[in-house]
């Protein structure tokens, strides 16, 4: 029976990425390398005001002096920043007025990847911001936000239209000097989504943003900053993908999220990044910085995330809980497969009174992938009755995989309460015995394993989020099991 | 100069003390480890190892090395009185890293036993003693190993052969008692045999009150089906500064049980380097660490899976009051082809006072899938529903308190195997809990802590 069940696994370990194809349209394109006069022209070509073209040769003065972190339990190749063209755009107008401005060959890529950029095709109601390489090439439903006071558009609009509060909270939680990754996407970062919910706003929509790279040989920086002001709410959501290519395309973006008194944050990821090839040729580097503030009294921010693609991932999304009672939250399930590398986790300051933090990160790993979970709980002097709860579970597919778990608890405070607790196993003899005995043979017993091992994350997903979530995993690791 | 710099210079200006002092082959790996030191010196806060203990401060001060044995013009008994009386061992004494006492300063039992000096060891068996000394530390395994190999003339030597048992517990006592601050090396090395079985008690003390650094390294090979029980006891003033290195390198169902309990010290690292080279071995590693004032106490231990059927338990307990700080970093490595291991780690801290603080760091990392692995951490506080149940049935809450603290250390002293030492241990931890400093009742100097100026 072991053997069968090996088979299985194999099997289910051994699924295609779907999302592989490529787009061949015209695309507007810098040539390789990074040094000043790119960063100036990436500035210029967005028509930027002078205060951000400064910031980012700031940044890029700070870039230079930096090195690469070798901390992570990552083995990562060289990487030559001069070989990245640090911008690329699909040719389209200026601002396209309705979607028939939009090329077809673009419109026709989101509706392949499921995100389709007419509104009317929507049914459940998510307004969407669809990236493509280096820039926003649609933003849903904002004039319906816009009604409510919501902005909810690409970067580089906010920064035209909303000078004054992308000024304000840009790199207030992830300053430029931050590390290596967050310098150099503040030096180049080239759109993203830029998110403000207004006072006592609940957001009647989820808000989401797709990310596609296309371009061959480009790195994608984009950069994220949402602020919900007080008593607001809203659940954001994050897709991916990128198509099959032999190199490795490095993607380092920055999200920014602050969350003023009483205001609640939902922040949800599915990372389908291409992984590589069998071999491991070929996947999207990810190394991305995220982080939130709960600056206000009272305040929320959860992040949840699916991680199912990139040949290596080095993420940790934060919580700075400064305001007393914020309450921080990390949601994971991360699976690595074939040769995949994940170095993922959190860190939860508590600098608030009465703060609370939960983490729950379930890590899989499967063919001879490496799968770690690092994280960081510290809680200051004056987090008086600060709370923390941490569980991280491995679940080990196979024999050559690897997981590993790296937590740091930082305790400074009596009144603190600090626990942390981490399984590593296989799925076991006994539980695939227990279900093939009710008649479900080995293939489903380990979907209905693994999805049930998962299961307390995923619930925290949005509906429409969840469900992709679960074809996702079955896709990453079990074949047909429902 | 930097202090790297300074024991470099120290070593070549010793070179001839310490070539005259041990055999010609030591020589060479004297030289190596220095060799290595000067590429890597004193592990610094960068280190992740070191982080949350600054050696770069401890190492700062100027210390008068050791290396020779010291002249004692009084008996030892008269100054020093165990802390575990009336205990059936066979007592040994350590005096400044060089072994003191009784002749000769190495004996061999009927049964093939050998015990005593390291340095005569060196001597007597120079081929046994090769075959193992530092082969299981290594001389390149860490900045303060190296100093170690390099420095280190004596200690304690423990050679059980094939099959024996040794009936008493063997009871080393180390004792620091200078006239100025001083830097001390001492080396141990245990060898087990097959299926050989023995019983080790360890105490650390300081008798003047200068400030001291030790650097210990202590080797135990357990070959297969050996059984060891390693107790040590940390009883040191306020002002000393101890750093142990514990390789434990285990061949096929041996067992070795190793148990530190800290109850008093300055600044102290103990690290335990774990390592399971053949199948059905068991590692068992407990610490308790009781802290307060600015004491220091950092606990690492590793754990080394590198064969399949293996176990190791690991439990670590800290109570930290005052403005003392406690670092626990554990990890157990379990290597591709160490199927069916069962490895678990627990770390619980109390914090006591808002001064106090824990940094504690559980790792795993698995390369196997056939395996169960967990750890646990906590920190938090006494459950003050339990202490108001113990108030409401007329309990006063100070008795609660020690009652509550004291069931919390109790689950390491409990692993002890050694019953008088239990109880006593349960007698000192009980006092060091109440704030009755139990090294003081026994110690002539009553010097009480008094602090040196810094």
């Amino acid at each position: 029976m072991a053997n069968k069940k090996d088979e299985v696994i194999r099997e289910v370990t051994q699924n295609e990425y779907k999302y592989g194809f490529f787009t061949d349209i015209e695309t507007d394109t810098l040539p390789k390398g990074l040094n000043e006069d790119i960063i100036r022209l990436i500035s210029a070509k967005k028509e930027e005001p002078e205060w951000l073209l400064e910031f980012r040769l700031k940044s890029f003065g700070q870039w230079k002096k930096m090195s690469m972190p070798h901390w992570a339990h990552l083995k990562i190749p060289g990487i030559d920043y001069q070989d990245i063209i640090y911008y690329s755009a699909p040719r389209q107008k200026a601002s396209p007025e309705s979607l028939d401005d939009i090329d077809p060959e673009l419109r026709e890529t989101f509706d392949k990847l499921g995100i389709p950029l007419d509104e009317q095709k929507h049914l459940t109601g998510v307004a969407v911001d669809a990236i493509m390489d280096s820039v926003s090439v649609k933003t849903t439903f904002s004039e319906t936000l816009a009604e409510l006071g919501i902005i909810f558009c690409s970067f580089s609009e906010a920064v035209k239209n909303h000078p004054d509060l992308v000024r304000k909270y840009l790199g207030s939680v992830v300053p430029y000097t931050d590390n290596y990754f967050a310098a150099l996407n503040s030096a180049v970062f080239s759109d993203g989504s830029f998110c403000y919910i207004p006072r006592g706003v609940r957001c009647p929509m989820e808000l989401s943003t797709y990310f596609r790279i296309n371009a061959a040989n480009t790195g994608q920086f984009e950069r994220t900053l949402l602020v919900a002001d007080d008593e607001s709410y809203v659940s954001y959501l994050e897709g991916c993908t990128a198509p099959m290519r032999d190199e490795n395309q490095l993607h380092a973006a920055v999200v920014e999220i602050v969350a003023l008194e009483k205001a609640e944050v939902k922040y949800s990821t599915v990372q389908n990044w291409y992984p590589g090839n069998k071999e491991g040729k070929g996947g999207i580097f990810n190394f991305v910085t995220k982080r939130g503030i709960c600056k206000g009294n009272d305040s929320k921010i959860s992040w949840t995330q699916v991680e199912t693609g990139s040949a290596i991932t080095w993420k940790y999304p934060s919580c700075i809980l400064k305001g007393h009672n914020s309450i921080g939250e990390f949601f994971s399930v991360a699976v690595t497969n074939n040769h995949q590398q994940a170095d993922t986790g959190t860190k939860m300051i508590h600098i608030g009174r009465n703060t609370r933090s939960t983490i729950i990160s379930k890590g899989i790993s499967a063919g001879k992938s490496q799968n770690s979970y690092r994280g960081l709980v510290r809680i200051l002097k004056n987090a008086k009755n600060a709370r923390n709860f941490s569980q991280c579970d491995s679940l080990l597919l196979g024999n050559k995989c690897g997981a590993h778990t790296f937590p740091y608890i930082e305790t400074d405070n009596s009144s603190a309460i600090v626990e942390h607790e981490a399984t590593t196993s296989k799925i076991s003899e006994d539980q695939i015995f227990y279900c093939n005995q009710r008649g479900i043979d080995t293939e489903k017993a380990i979907g209905l394993i693994v999805n049930g091992y998962a299961r307390e994350v995923l619930n925290k997903l949005p509906m429409e989020f969840a469900v992709e979530a679960q074809k996702l995993l079955q896709i990453s690791l079990e074949g047909s099991v429902g | 100069m930097s202090t790297n710099q300074n024991y470099i210079e120290l070593f070549r200006e010793k070179e001839k003390i310490l070539e005259k002092a041990s055999p010609s082959f030591m020589k060479e790996i004297r030289q190596d480890a220095m060799d290595h030191f000067s590429k890597t010196g004193i592990p610094g806060r960068k280190s992740e190892l070191y982080k949350h203990t600054s050696l770069q401060k401890i190492f700062e001060p100027n210390y008068s090395i050791q290396l020779q044995p010291s002249k004692v013009d009084f008996k030892v008994e008269d100054i020093f009185t165990c802390d575990v009386p009336n205990l059936k061992t066979r007592l040994e004494i350590i005096l400044n890293g060089f072994y003191l006492g009784k002749k000769p300063s190495l004996s061999r039992l009927d049964n093939g036993i050998i015990i005593g000096s390291l340095s005569e060891a060196l001597r007597q068996y120079p081929d046994l003693v090769k075959e193992y000394l530092t082969k299981h530390a290594g001389t390149r395994s860490d900045g303060l190993v190296s100093l170690n190999t390099a420095f280190a003339l004596d200690g304690l030597f423990i050679y059980v052969p094939k099959g024996q048992v040794m009936d008493d517990a063997v009871q080393v006592v180390h004792l620091a008692m200078t006239g100025l601050d001083t830097l001390l090396h001492y080396r141990n090395l245990f060898i087990m045999e097959d299926n050989a079985s023995a019983k080790v008690i360890v105490c650390d003390h300081t008798l003047s009150p200068f400030r001291f650094l030790t650097n210990s390294v202590t080797e135990i090979y357990a070959g297969p089906g050996a059984r060891l029980n390693y107790s040590r006891v940390q009883n040191e003033h306020l002002n000393s500064n101890l750093l142990t290195n514990l390789f434990i390198h285990q061949e096929k169902d041996s067992q070795v049980i190793s148990n530190t309990i800290t109850l008093h010290s300055g600044t102290v690292r103990n690290n335990t380097h774990v390592l399971l080279n053949a199948e059905d071995c068991d590692s068992q590693v407990y610490g308790l660490s009781l802290a307060d004032r600015s004491q220091h106490i950092d606990n690492y231990v590793n754990i080394d899976h590198a064969k399949p059927n293996c176990t190791s338990t690991q439990l670590f307990k800290g109570i930290l009051d005052e403005q003392s700080t406690g670092v626990f970093n554990g990890r157990i490595l379990v290597r591709p082809d160490a199927q069916k291991t069962i490895a678990y780690q627990t770390n619980n801290n109390i914090l006591m006072s808002d001064e106090a603080k824990m940094n504690t760091k559980p790792q795993l990392e698995i390369y196997a899938d056939d395996v169960q692995c967990s750890h646990g951490a906590t920190t938090g506080q006494l459950d003050e529903n339990a202490l108001f149940y113990m108030q409401s049935r007329g309990i006063p809450r100070k008795e609660a308190r020690l009652l509550m603290l004291y069931a919390f250390a109790h689950e390491v002293i409990d692993k002890i195997e050694v019953a008088p030492l239990k109880n006593r241990i349960n007698g000192l931890v009980d006092k060091r809990l109440r704030g009755e400093l139990s090294r003081c009742n026994n110690c002539s100097m009553a010097c009480r802590d008094t602090p040196l100026p810094i």
